[in-house]
């Protein structure tokens, strides 16, 4: 235990934990007001909403996953932070399992989902649709309800898991060998498992929304998002942590890597994003160029769309492209907040144009 | 005037940054490592001048940018484009950004076409890597498994030799300059 007594924890002081609470109590009343007002418009945005951060920390989880199947040793300077991320993923799976429950059993006027209406795969039914119904197989509210619960308990599990190991090896007394090939096991499987349920849960959870549209690499899609943001709230904490003088073995080299991610990650968004723009653009069959149709052509949604695209891509690429604004920790958190809002914006994309009809 | 040689062979890097440091430390001139592979933080304590290899490939990617726009500016749209208009996929060909997402990807190879290949170009002549010129290692070991430092001194040949030999150095091999 002697070599953790120069590490100091971190405790939130007085003030942050007060405006916390009260951040949580505006949160919780706002909701409820929203659902007051606008019942479909609040389911929406607290699935967008959950979306995103339920990204941010299930990314964190596999990001202390990767650092343990690559055998990587520069992470443990700010090993702890996506490991704080990981202790927030029990809110975030609960209030996603919470709105899969209420949209299969449509309570409290969940309609999000818009193949889970009763009829629509019944044939003869007025709301019959015969391109919905063909895909009952796959999207049938009973199967959907256990693939969620099923994602969401692999991801706890390994979270947990990795969690766990992770202290372990604090109180191991040697260089944490041990817990390290223990964790190693359950990265490797977590990373094997993940690989296909972030693609499957992206298209449960998201693609669905739009039921007859259908994206083969929406699931890379929603994964590079997922890795910006995550890496991008990774640093962002490291930072701020750094900054009050925690995390004493962070230097600038920590930093450059993850400015580096950053950079790398928002590239393979855009990457992502166009290839899946420019083969719906240039086929231009209808059941696909409605998806995008629906977010260029509608007056409300057109310069989001741009505007996220072009904060996402541009500001990182330009702002992060040479060595020295990869070490220029000023630089770094306005990219990275000005990335988090871009993603925000996007992910609200991904949603309400297909649930606010 | 130094003009003469030590040439100091070791088998891993991790020795020969301990022994560059320590020269370095003593004022001891390191002219020149050579190794199989570039060693991971070996450049600094050398002191030598970072790379500015960066610059060169942002320039080139720029130029490859511009090439690529107005190569399929002139084919799509305004040179050939006029005189043979090409009609793929029913997409109109009067504007460039009406058709600007099928352009992405050509502009997008012409700028790593442009910036990968002058880079290597750039890289090459730096270094006068010619077809036909002569390696300049003096030891062709390097470029298997060994690892060599060269040292330029004057006098004082012991004070090095006893710092080498402090080391895991395997072969210390002396030359006048030729």
């Amino acid at each position: 235990m002697n070599k953790l007594d120069n590490i100091n924890m971190y405790t939130p002081n007085k003030s942050l934990s007060v405006a916390s609470l009260v951040m949580i109590i505006i949160g919780l009343f706002s909701v409820a007001i929203a659902f007051i007002f606008d019942n479909h418009a609040a389911w929406t945005n607290l699935l967008f909403n959950n979306y995103f951060f339920l990204g941010i920390s299930i990314f964190a989880v596999f990001f202390i996953a990767l650092q343990h199947v690559a055998e990587a040793g520069w992470s443990i300077a700010l090993k702890r932070v996506p490991e704080a991320i990981m202790t927030f993923l029990p809110y975030t799976c609960a209030v996603m399992l919470f709105i899969v429950v209420t949209a299969v059993f449509h309570f409290g006027g969940n309609h999000i989902y818009h193949w889970l209406e009763d009829g629509i795969m019944t044939e003869g039914a007025p709301n019959y649709d015969k391109i919905i119904a063909g895909k009952e197989p796959y999207l049938n509210s009973m199967f959907f309800l256990f693939r969620s619960f099923l994602y969401v308990g692999i991801w706890l599990y390994c979270a947990k898991k990795l969690r766990q190991i992770s202290l372990e090896g604090d109180n191991e007394g040697d260089i944490g060998e041990k817990s390290h090939w223990k964790g190693l096991k359950v990265s490797a499987w977590f990373i094997v498992l993940f690989a296909v349920t972030s693609s499957t849960a992206s298209w449960d959870w998201i693609m669905s929304i739009d039921a007859h549209w259908f994206s083969t690499l929406f699931g890379w899609y929603i994964f590079s998002e997922w890795a910006t943001i995550g890496f991008t709230s990774i640093l962002l904490l490291a930072l701020l942590l750094n900054k009050q003088g925690y995390l004493k073995y962070l230097n600038d080299s920590h930093i450059h890597d993850l400015g580096k991610l950053i950079f790398a990650f928002s590239i393979v968004w855009t990457y992502m994003w166009f290839s899946q723009f420019m083969l719906i653009w240039y086929a231009n069959i209808p059941e696909e160029v409605t998806y995008h149709l629906e977010r260029i052509e509608l007056e409300n949604y057109r310069f989001l769309f741009w505007f996220s695209l072009a904060i996402n891509f541009i500001v990182p690429t330009l702002f992060l492209m040479s060595r020295d604004a990869k070490r220029n920790k000023s630089r770094l958190v306005f990219v990275c907040i000005v990335i988090l809002i871009g993603h925000w914006i996007n992910s609200y994309l991904l949603f309400a144009p297909g649930t606010l009809h | 005037m130094r003009d003469k040689i030590i040439h100091a062979i070791f088998d891993d890097e991790q020795d020969v940054l301990t022994v560059v440091k320590d020269l370095k430390d003593n004022s001891i001139v390191v002219n020149e490592v050579y190794s199989p592979f570039p060693i991971h933080g070996l450049d600094p304590i050398l002191g030598l001048k970072e790379t500015r290899m960066a610059i060169t490939a942002f320039i080139y990617g720029c130029i490859g940018l511009s090439f690529g726009g107005l190569l399929i500016y002139y084919i799509m749209i305004s040179g050939v484009g006029k005189s043979w208009p090409m009609n793929i996929g029913g997409k109109p060909n009067s504007t460039f950004y009406h058709n600007l997402p099928s352009f992405v990807p050509i502009i997008f190879e012409c700028t790593v076409l442009f910036a990968a290949h002058l880079m290597s170009i750039t890289y090459l002549i730096r270094n006068k890597l010619y077809p036909g010129s002569k390696s300049k290692s003096p030891d062709p070991r390097t470029t298997d498994d060994k690892f060599l430092v060269e040292i330029l001194y004057d006098e004082d040949k012991n004070n090095i030799v006893r710092l080498l030999e402090k080391s895991n150095v395997t072969e210390i091999n002396e030359k006048d300059e030729s």
